[in-house]
This record gives C-alpha cells, structure tokens and sequence, in this order.
C-alpha cells in the first residue's frame, strides 16, 4: 500500500475543506499555541509561562516538568525536587487521560518540521532511503536511560532535537536550527518518517504512555469502511490502523490503542466517510450503532 | 600570519633592502615585524600633566600620526614616579569620545537662534561670535558705572593658567565685569578663604613630602583613598615602613580610607566643628599647647557667629540669622579657653556620636609634642556651611601646638581639579579677586592690576561679583542676560538644579553660551555650544595642591574646528570696541582711541604680544604646534604668563612669585614661591622659605604683622537636618573610577564597565527597614526633587543608619536635583554633603 | 505495509526477527557509545563558563538540571543563559561568562529559587555561601595594582569587598615612597561572582573566575599549619614548656 500523493480528496468533496482539515488545523493551532505561551514572556517581558517544554511555570504556580527528563534524571542517579516530581506527575496524569503521543501531534515543534518534510517528499516522489524498524525508538529509549544510569548525565537532552529546538525558540535559537534542519533533511531525504514514526525516543515514552490513555481514536464506523486507503495514507503511525478498523473478524474493539498513535486525527480528518472518532477508550459499545443511512449517501453521491 | 596589505609592501620593501644589503633577514614576517617595533614605533613622547585631579601626576604622553596614542606615568615625576591611578591609565582615550563635538552649535533650526527650540544647527565660529556679541552688547551698557552687572562668566580649576588669566582680564579689565566665577567655588572656596583668614595667603604651607615626613596622618572629610589614589600610596607607605606612625580617619560615612585606619570615625554631621573645638579644649586644658609659638606668632580671634546659611534672602533661615560676614574680633587667650571649654569629652562625644576613647586618641595625638602631623581635607570640610569656620578650627588646633610649616606638620587642603590652585585660585578667576592673590574691593589692588594691564583707573568694578550660587540665582531672576560657560558641567554640579540651575539657563531673558569638548548637561541646557579643544591639544600649564605649577606644549590638533579655550576667549576680545564696553569718560582717561578693539587693549597690548610666534621646541629638537602662535601671530601662552608674572613681582602682595615661561617648559613643575632659582616646600618658616627673614624664625608674612590668627567659631547646625518627613541625611560625592560629572571618564569604556551609573549607599538596616533589596530601583527626594537609581548595601562605602552617599558623576541621575544651594556665607561654597532627603520604592 | 514485531508463523521469518533485532541492538549500542562520548564532551566546560549559584559540581550538576531555563527567566540581569550547540558547554544548561556579565549576587538569589528540580541548590539560601567558582589573579605581570598603580577595581566591586578581596599593602621598592595595594583574593569568602572579572579594566582580564576545582591547591594532610592550631585550638597544642631568661649587659632589657 503505497502513500496517495493526495488522500483525503473524497473528504474535502464529501465534508468541506476545513472539515476534512480539522483536526490537523487545530492540531496545528495547537502547537503554535503551546510555543506561543512560552515566547509571550520572552518577547513581551511578561511572563504567563516560564522556563521551557522540559520544565516550566505557569502563572507563577503551576509547575509542569517533562516525565522522560525527569525519568533520565531519575536514571541519571538524582532524585528531583517536589516541584519536579509534582510538575511531572501532573504532564504524566495529564497524558494518561489524553493520550500519550499527544505530546508529538499536538505539542512537540519537531512533528511541524517532520510532517513537513513528509508532505514535501511526497509532493516530489521520493522515493526508499534507510528503513528502521518501528521498535527501534524503543531501543533509543532504553538506550537513553541506560547512558544516562551509566554516565551520571542527562546525556539524550545533549542532542534531543524536541527540546533542543524548543529552548531554541525561547531562549535563542543559535545553531539549533541547525538540527531542525538536519531533520526536515533526514525524513526528507533518507527515511520516510524516520524521525517521529521510527527513532524519537521521546515518542517512544509517550507510546509507552499511550497504551494506558483513556482518550482514543475509535473507528467507530468501522463497518462503512470502503477501503479507500486514504487513512493510512495520512496516518504517521500506519501499523495502528489495522487492528481496529479491521479488528471486527478478530473481535476486537473499534480502539486504536497501540501506544504509536499520536491522536493527530489525520485520519478522522481524511475520511470521508467518517469512520474515525475521538471518544474514550472505556466509552460506547465495541460495535456501535449504525449512523443514518442519509450520512452514507455521501460517498454513493461523491 | 595576520597582517594587512601595507605591512605586506612594508615587509617586502624591507627584505627588498635587507637582500641589497646583504644581511639576512630574521625567518618569519612575525619576528621581522616585532624586530621593527623594537626598533622604535615612531611614538614621540614629550611629557605632560594628567587631566584629572589635584595630585598632578606627571604624564608622558606618546603621540604618532596626530594623535595621542599612549600615555604612561612619567617615572621620573616626583609626585607619582611613573604610577597613574586607574583614572590616568586612560588617559589617552578621554579625547577620542564618539561625540567630540567639532562644529558650534546654536539653538534652532537652520542656524537660526530660537530660545524654545529643542534642536540645535551647525554653524561657523564667525556666526557663533556674531550672535554671541549682539547678545553681550545688547546686555552691557558702556555707562554704568557699576559696570557690566548683566554679563558673566562660569570658569574652571580645569581651565589652563593661561585660560584662566586671559578669561579675568576679559572680564575684569574689558567687559567690566566681576561676574566671573571658577567651579572651584564648589570645591575650594572654603579653603581660600580660611588661608585668608589664617594667613592672608591662599595655598597650603607644606607639600606632598609631608606624606613621607609626617609621624601621623588624620583625615578630615577626605577620602583619600579613592580621589587622590597616589597620595594616598603614598600615605600608605609610610604607613606601612615608619614604626609607630598612625592614621586617623574621620568621615560621616565608612569609606576605603577607613580599612588602613588607626583610629576610624564616624561623626554626626556638621560635628565636625564640635570635635575640633573639643581636640583644642584638650590642648588647653592638658597645657600642651605651645606658649612661646603663639605669643610669637599667633593672634587669637573669634568670628560672627549665627550667620545664616547662604540661602536666597527670603528663605526663613536667612530671616533668622543674628549675625553677619566674617569680621574678627581679637581676644584674649583666657576667653578663646573659656569658649573651647564647653566642648568637652562628654559633650562631644554625646553630639558626634563618636566614642569617647577614639575622641580621646584623636585629642591625645595632636596634643602630643613629639608626634609630627599632617592633617588633610578636601570636600567634608570644603562643602559645608560652616567652611571656612571649620578650616579655621582646625588651623587652630595646628597652631595651638606650633606644627605648622615645617616637614611633617602640615594642615593641608587637597583639591580635587588639576588646577584649582593654578588657575582658579592664583589668576583671579574668582568673583573677589584679581591675580596673586589680589582683590577687587582693595582700591591699592585695582590700582596695581591697572597698572599692569595698562587700562585707566575706574576700569575694574570694585564690588565683587556674582559667585557661583548667585549667577544660577541671578539668570533665574533675569538679572544676569549673557552667560559663558567654559569648562565645567555646572548644570549637573551646582546644587538645586530644579530650583536655581535649570530655571536659570533657560529664562527666555538669558543666553547662555557653553564650551566644552561634549555635549555635557550643560551644553544641553544652554543656548549656543562652542567646540572646544581639550588637554593635549593645546599648550597648557597646570597648578596642583602643593603649588606646584606644571606645562606641557601642545601634542596633537583639535578635532573638526574645535578651539581651544584660550582662543575662544582672546578671539572673542575682537568683537568688542572700547566704545562698546567702557563709559566715555573712562576711554578718554585712557588715551586709546574709543574704536580700539578689546583685543588690542588687553592682548595685542604691546606686553602680551611681545613673544614671537617661533616653533615650540623641546631639548631633542622636536617641534610643536601651537594653534594660538599660528592664528594670533605672536606666543600668546607665554606672553600671558610673562604678564601674569608682573603681577608677582610688581603687585602689593608678595610669595606668588614664579620661575620665567621657558624654565617650566624645562622642568618637571615648580612648586612656588620660585626665588633665586630655588622652589619652596615649605612656606613661613626660615630656611625652607626665602620670604622669611634671617633670625625671624617663622614668619605668616601674609598678614600685616607676622602673625596668623586663631579663629574661634563655635558649633552651629546644618542648614537642612533629617526630620520626619525626610528622614535620611543625603552626602554626595565621587568614587575613583570617575572623575567630577564623568564627562570625560564616562566616555571610557573600560572606567565606564567599572562603574556604569550612579548608586545609592545605604546601610543593609535602613535598607530592611524600607522594605528595600540591594539592586532594586528606589526614588531619592527631597524637598526639591527626586531622583531614580538603585540601592547598594554593599560594597565601599559604608554609610551609617540615617545616612546615605550618592555619587554625582552620571548624567543619567543628576544628584543635583536634590542638594540644597545652601552656602558657607563666607566662601560661598554650597554644602553637597548635607541635606534631608528620604528613599522610598520606585 | 507489514506491521512490525507482529508474530509470524515460520522459522524464517523468526530467524530474521533475531537477525533484526541484533542488528538493531548492535546500531543502538554504536549510537549508545557515540552519545556517552558525547558526555564525555559536555562534562568539560571551558574555563570561563560559570554555573549559577547552588549548581555545585559538574558532574551532579549535570544529572540533575532538566534544561528548562526557569533560572534563566527569573534572573533579573542578563547574566544567565543557557547553552547552544556552538557554545562548548553542555547544551542547553545555564551558565554565565563574567567577562560578558557577572552575577549580580541577587540577596533572595531568585535562580535557585526558580529551579524545580533541585540541580541549583534550595540549601543555598545565603548567596554569600554561593562557590560559583573562585577568583584568581592570573596575571601579576599585568595586574595594574601589582606594577603599583592605583587601580584596585576589582577589589573596589567585591561585593564581599574587604573579605573575597582584600588590599595586601606593599612598599613599592621602585619608587620607595608608594606602596602598592596587592587584590588578594580569600578563597573562604569568594562566591565566584565574576564582578571582578567583568570590571577589570586591562584588555584581557588578570583576574578570572575559575572552577575551584582549578583555582585551588592543597595542602598535604602530613603537615599543619602551626599558628592556625594554636588559635583554633586557643591556647598551645604542647603545654608546660619553659624558657629561660637570656644573659644580657647590666641595664640591658
């Protein structure tokens, strides 16, 4: 199944072009929003957030740390301070209910720059490059904590490309643009989503959370499936599809609650015949009600 | 290998020579290049004197291409042998601010003058002497006999002898005017008119060489260590190397002097005058004091006391004062007792604050015969109400014991400009008087000066002029309409600037001219900005603390069309024609034709222009230039100096006299009286001072018969006290990076770096009390302003509860918004040490 | 698209899966040891490089700090700021070049406050406790004070002035009548502030900031300093020692 240069054409004529957009556009929305939190203070000298995506202040009294720093400290042999400890229980309860990967579709300015690069080398039609497997991020992740146990240092934040470029942004970007760019080039040009979908290991921690999270896409309409593809086509994280869009011979649930995905909504977006739903991963009955047929004319009209 | 495309021809051009000649040339271009700079850099050094304070530091000063490229200290100075403090390092950087003004500058657009305008336009010296004339015509009536009332001049301790000279005769003997006053007005005045009172001769009796002979040092209000950093090694070392010798330090606030301290004092404000009477009850009373000294050569006096506080007639302390001026009255030892008496031990150190044993120490120490002391002041006892008085007390306490004049035993001001002596004090730039030491109101004097400057009797007013405080006070008023500003940052140094100063320049009555090399505060303020030529681009002679005088000839030229001072001033004389400036009556006495030019009249007189304007040299043959010689035509410096001389050695007043022009060229400075080839070190005292006659002994042959005065004055208070409502007192002051309003040491990066910008010093508790953290932006006012800056509590001054110091030095926080224009009614010197401000959060 | 680490049926596909997964392993490990060299880099920080007060040393330091930047926020001068990739101290830490800007010494010392993991120390709660680093005088060939010049800037903005620095006197045999004022710096009192540093006035400055663990030496456990025994102790350390009076001339003390 090869990636559609265009996916998603069906929806935009189906739902409208901003419906068929989004999630994306909110995610986007998103994204920018989370930064902009960060930069007010910086540029206005007014301060609603403080510090940086690894650790932060909000409104003077919130405080919000990065679990997996928190965790490579932990490994690193330093047990942090309550303000940590609480700042990262919070991101981690937060995460628990809305999905792990979250982090990486809806937060992380890295996943602008590699979903970038995806559309640019689709547009061109490149082609191969180096493949890895999916689970080596998982590697990278147990890697990072191992370094990190053996060496006393938080050694992954010396090249973590998320935080490198996030602390740039706010606090000077110097030569990390530098790793934003040696991204864009590396899922451009040598591996398709290699970054985000293959190495990350912040991804990877955030999959690990996102097994447990409440908050999921459901292809909850599983049934009115016509196997346009446009889904994986879109979908970052393609191996989560299958096994709840299909899952209704195995009997398994509409959930997508392989950790990998990143609840981006791509998928709810691009389809047109909408299958996918944001819902609880506990909510609604595995084969849930059929829609109006009014809703399914759509597609026969399209 | 890092080199341009100039050393690449050079280095060729070198190996091309190097191989004709067959030598071989050394392996790198690296060491072929350090060879050449061994070889000499093409660096002229000639020697000079530095810009900054009174010590008078002697300079050498490197000049390649123009300009001034180095300096370092002249090893073989006798002041500071070859050391600089950190102010003299820089030296050569202070010319060469970005903002160096270099063309005149006249308020309004388009060159034409508008008094409202908030911009300023370029236009020629032609122009800027054109409206300056119309402005000073239009303010003097030629008539009035007493003389050009409306018409002043603001001078400077910094100006050059010369500059100085050649601004009084132009005032005095051509304008007709004696409103013409030298910022050392707020820094010496006090001292000048206790030396009159005491001695009747300005300048202190003893040198630096007091620093090695002394057994003991105290400072009065002198913080040695950071505003004269040379003498004050200098102090340290004897110190440090003579066993049994001491340093007692007295200050309203700790300051660095206070870590080499013996004994180191704190007292209440204005206590001082207590503390002194206190030091001479204990003489006294102890029968220390030397009898056969002061039968011999002492009168015991007392002063007027209750004088008021120098402030505008209306204020309400003017309207209290009981007594008036400074009249003596001479008395009887037993009465002069009787009147120390009531400062005792007790009483005083209950006033002060000061523990009785240190006060006792202190006491003990002057009181002893065989200690030799040398007591130093300069701003604490200077700047206060009660100057001149309290300058007085302590020459008592000195004279009380016979240590005076003599090595080691030496009362001795230091001033704070490089020639406040030199210029201001010894040329008659002051309000009151007229070169040597001479005075307007003494009719003998006038004639003497007359005569000299070869004008008519009735020419110079005999009422002194505006001082300082009064020429703020007068251009507020409207009373004084043509204003010159030379050499000095007055709106940011005189006090009350929100009051007196501001109001003043800007009174739409007024026209203010300043110049300066920068665009200080006060050429903002003022209405026309002349360029001016500083230091090192003009020739120059300098008079430091000791009476030392010190020349140096011109090394480099000005920038754009900058002048130097003197030119400005003798260029300036052109515009006036005697018809213009003396009454009728008065030219015809003087048998010069009504259109001579004052010019001709006061310079081109026939005694001033007498040297030929031949190349300046120095012993190697170098030549100098010499921007006067070239435009005037003749040695303008040396013929000024040859006529101030005459003064010296005609005039009714001897011990000012001076060696001839060229020898000060040839020598490393001179301290003065110069008689038989010889200087003085030490005055009044037979054998060190040829004034004084074979078997006298001593003699203070500044007054009449011999004998200098004791001078009781009581304790009195200061003018503003903390209350209530303004609970701290306020002293301002300097620190060592900076010198004066920063106008030259602020345009240093490095001294810059050091100390960016003003601060308070407060102590941690007051602090605590305020709810105040070090670094935190406050406000300081006081009943005439406020003032945003920042809070220290650490750091080199220490001030106690109740008190804090501010320097004066940034532009950015003019401390002058706050000070009281409060004066010593016989010096007129404003006290910046002592008014009530508080200090809230900004 | 083949979903990985699904469970396949055949030896072959097994026989990959273990194929796979040692290669995987053995590109981690190279990875692995590329970023612990990486460390090794970053636990070296140029000389000049000052950690914010309560950092304590390097290598706790660097397990602790999160790289957030909270300190750099909350400092109120331009002092702190955090580390580039260019910059040769680990990325993304704070730190300061007293050159550059000093700290300013802050008396509530609103960086360790702000930091939330504890890599600046909240025990610090008096910044004269502060070791950011020691101050040396590096360079007493061109120290202005040493050649006898009253200089003394550095001592002057000591805000531990008189105890992080002090003025040692000394004659200055050259010119005989002036005595130099030697900065001497005490290392029980210097917080590594780098006012020093900033405001000495050469073009390279003769004092430094410097990691304590460069700046200091130390004494051999072998030997004691005997004056500093006696006055800790209060009294000598041996007692009951006489002396006895020495023979001099008649009259003679």
């Amino acid at each position: 199944m090869s990636t559609k240069a265009y996916p998603g054409r069906d929806a935009i004529k189906a739902k409208g072009w901003f419906a068929a957009h989004r999630w994306l556009i909110i995610r986007r929305l998103s994204q920018f929003a989370f930064l902009g939190l960060f930069l007010i203070g910086p540029l206005s000298g007014y301060y609603l957030v403080k510090g940086s995506i690894a650790s932060s202040l909000t409104f003077d009294t919130l405080p919000l740390t990065d679990p997996y720093i928190l965790l490579q400290s932990l490994a690193a042999g330093h047990v942090p301070e309550m303000t940590a400890l609480v700042g990262a229980l919070i991101v981690l309860a937060a995460y628990l209910v809305v999905g792990g990967r979250v982090y990486c579709a809806w937060v992380c300015p890295v996943n602008i720059i590699t979903d970038a690069a995806h559309w640019l080398r689709v547009r061109l039609g490149i082609q191969g490059g180096l493949k890895f497997s999916r689970s080596v991020r998982y590697w990278m992740l147990g890697m990072t904590l191992i370094i990190a146990f053996l060496t006393g240092v938080l050694a992954w934040e010396l090249v973590n490309p998320v935080t490198l470029i996030y602390r740039g942004l706010i606090f000077g970007l110097g030569w990390a643009w530098g790793a934003a760019l040696a991204l864009f080039l590396f899922d451009l040009l040598i591996s398709e989503r290699g970054w985000c979908g293959h190495l990350c290991p912040v991804g990877a921690f955030y999959a690990t959370l996102g097994r447990f999270s409440v908050f999921r896409v459901r292809a909850v309409y599983r049934d009115d499936c016509d196997d346009c593809m446009d889904c994986y086509a879109v979908c970052p994280e393609q191996q989560v599809i299958p096994a709840a869009l299909k899952g209704a011979k195995q009997n398994t649930g509409p959930v997508i609650d392989a950790g990998a995905c990143s609840n981006c909504g791509r998928c709810i977006d691009v389809c047109a015949l909408s299958v996918f739903q944001f819902g609880s991963r506990f909510a609604g009955p595995t084969n849930p009600a059929r829609r109006p047929p009014a809703d399914t004319k759509l597609r026969t009209a399209a | 290998m890092n080199m341009n495309r100039r050393d690449f021809v050079k280095a060729n051009a070198a190996a091309a020579t190097a191989v004709a000649a067959g030598m071989s040339l050394p392996a790198t271009m690296k060491e072929a290049k350090a060879a050449a700079k061994s070889a000499g850099d093409g660096i002229r050094w000639d020697k000079g004197v530095c810009r900054f304070c009174g010590t008078g530091c002697g300079v050498l000063v490197g000049t390649k291409d123009g300009r001034v490229v180095a300096t370092q200290g002249d090893p073989d100075a006798p002041v500071n042998k070859g050391l600089n403090c950190i102010k003299g390092y820089f030296l050569s950087k202070i010319m060469y601010g970005k903002d160096r003004l270099t063309k005149p500058l006249l308020r309004g657009a388009g060159g034409k003058f508008d008094k409202n305008s908030d911009q300023f336009s370029e236009i020629s010296w032609d122009q800027a002497f054109d409206v300056m004339a119309e402005k000073w015509k239009a303010a003097i009536d030629p008539e009035d006999p007493k003389g050009a009332t409306k018409v002043g001049m603001f001078g400077s301790g910094q100006w050059t002898v010369w500059e100085g000279y050649a601004a009084a005769k132009l005032m005095k003997a051509g304008l007709r005017s004696n409103n013409i006053d030298p910022n050392a007005r707020h820094c010496m005045a006090s001292a000048v008119g206790a030396f009159m009172r005491a001695f009747g001769i300005d300048e202190p009796m003893g040198c630096y060489d007091d620093l090695e002979h002394a057994d003991a040092f105290v400072l009065w209000g002198a913080n040695m260590a950071e505003m004269h950093p040379i003498l004050w090694s200098r102090l340290t070392n004897t110190r440090l190397t003579k066993p049994g010798s001491e340093v007692h330090v007295l200050s309203t606030f700790e300051h660095r002097c206070f870590e080499l301290a013996d004994n180191g004092m704190i007292f209440t404000p204005q206590t001082d005058l207590a503390i002194l009477n206190y030091i001479a009850n204990h003489i006294i009373e102890t029968k220390a004091y030397d009898k056969d000294f002061l039968d011999k050569h002492v009168n015991i006096t007392k002063t007027v006391t209750d004088i008021g506080y120098g402030l505008r007639p209306n204020h309400p302390l003017e309207k209290k004062k009981t007594g008036k001026g400074g009249k003596l009255t001479k008395i009887a030892f037993e009465e002069y007792a009787k009147a120390v008496s009531k400062y005792t031990l007790d009483y005083t150190a209950e006033l002060s604050g000061v523990p009785k044993d240190k006060l006792l120490k202190l006491a003990k120490l002057y009181a002893d015969p065989k200690k030799k002391i040398s007591s130093y002041w300069t701003m604490g006892f200077n700047q206060h109400t009660r100057g001149v008085w309290v300058n007085g007390l302590l020459y008592n306490v000195h004279l009380l014991m016979g240590k005076i004049s003599e090595p080691g035993n030496s009362p001795f001001s230091l001033t704070g400009q490089p020639s406040a002596c030199g210029t201001a004090r010894e040329v008659g730039t002051f309000a009151h008087r007229l070169p040597a030491d001479l005075v307007v109101k003494h009719p003998k004097h006038r004639a003497a000066a007359e005569k000299i400057w070869k004008i008519p009797d009735g020419v110079i007013p005999p009422k002194p002029g505006y001082h300082a405080v009064l020429q703020n006070r007068m251009l507020k008023d409207g009373k004084l309409n043509a204003y010159w500003v030379m050499c000095t940052n007055n709106m940011q140094a005189a006090p009350n600037m929100n009051e007196e100063g501001l109001p003043g320049y800007r009174n739409p009555k007024n026209f203010i001219v300043v110049s300066d090399p920068y665009f200080t505060v006060t050429a903002q303020a003022a209405d026309l900005v002349l360029p001016t030529s500083m230091w090192m681009e003009k020739e120059g002679a300098y008079g430091n603390a000791e009476r030392r005088t010190q020349f140096w000839r011109q090394q480099v030229k000005g920038p754009g069309a900058s002048k130097s001072d003197l030119w400005q001033l003798v260029e300036f004389s052109k515009r006036f024609k005697l018809s213009d400036v003396w009454s009728k009556a008065v030219i015809a006495k003087s048998g010069y034709g009504a259109d001579k030019s004052l010019y001709e009249v006061l310079y081109a007189n026939g005694q001033v222009d007498q040297f030929p304007a031949d190349p300046v040299k120095d012993a190697a043959g170098n030549v100098y230039g010499n921007d006067e010689s070239e435009h005037f035509g003749f040695y303008l410096q040396k013929g000024i100096f040859e006529e101030y001389r005459r003064f010296q050695f005609e005039g009714p007043k001897k011990g000012h006299e001076m060696a001839d022009f060229d020898t000060y060229h040839n020598s490393r400075g001179l301290r003065w009286p110069v008689l038989d080839g010889k200087e003085t070190l030490w005055r009044f005292r037979e054998g060190y001072d040829a004034h004084v006659p074979k078997g006298a002994g001593m003699k203070f042959y500044g007054k009449p018969d011999g004998k200098a005065n004791i001078i009781f004055a009581p304790y009195e208070p200061a003018a503003e006290s903390p209350d209530k409502e303004y609970d701290l007192w306020l002293s301002t002051g300097r620190v060592l990076e900076h010198w004066h309003s920063g106008s030259m040491t602020r345009r240093v990066p490095e001294l810059y770096r050091t100390f960016p910008n003003a601060k308070i010093y407060m102590h941690p508790d007051d602090a605590g009390k305020r709810g105040l953290k070090r670094g935190q932006e406050v406000k300081v006012q006081t009943r005439r302003g406020e003032v945003l800056t920042r809070v220290e509590t650490r750091g080199r001054n220490k001030p106690p509860m109740g008190l804090i110091f501010m320097p004066w030095f940034d532009a950015s926080q003019l401390v002058n918004k706050l000070t009281l224009d409060a004066t010593d009614p016989l010096s007129k010197e404003t006290d910046f040490k002592k008014c009530a401000c508080r200090v809230v959060k900004a | 698209m083949k979903p990985q680490g699904i469970i396949d049926g055949g030896a072959r596909n097994r026989r990959k899966f273990l194929a796979d997964t040692a290669r995987t392993a053995c590109s981690i490990g190279i990875a692995g040891l590329a970023l612990a060299h990486l460390v090794r880099g970053a636990q070296s920080r140029p000389a000049n490089a000052v950690r914010p007060p309560g950092a304590g040393a390097d290598d706790r330091f660097l397990s602790t700090c999160v790289r957030c930047g909270l300190c750099v926020n909350d400092c109120p001068y331009p002092t702190l700021r955090l580390a580039r990739i260019e910059d040769d101290v680990a990325v993304g830490t704070p730190y300061f070049v007293a050159r550059d800007y000093p700290c300013e010494m802050c008396d509530d010392i609103p960086c360790v406050a702000a930091c939330p993991t504890g890599a600046l120390d909240k025990r610090l709660t008096s910044i004269d406790d502060a070791r950011m680093g020691l101050a040396v005088l590096t360079d007493k060939e061109t120290c202005l004070n040493f050649l006898g010049l009253r200089c003394d800037v550095c001592y002057r903005v000591c805000p531990l002035m008189g105890k992080a620095i002090t003025l040692e006197y000394r004659p200055n045999r050259r010119t005989g009548e002036h005595a130099a004022f030697i900065p001497t710096v005490h290392s029980d009192a210097c917080t590594g502030c780098g006012k020093c540093e900033h405001a000495c006035v050469l073009e390279e400055a003769a004092i430094k900031v410097l990691p304590g663990s460069i700046a200091k030496g130390r004494l051999g456990s072998h030997y004691r300093l005997g004056w500093q025994e006696k006055e800790r102790k209060g009294e000598a350390l041996v007692k009951g020692i006489t002396d006895l009076p020495d023979r001099m001339p008649e009259g003679r003390p």
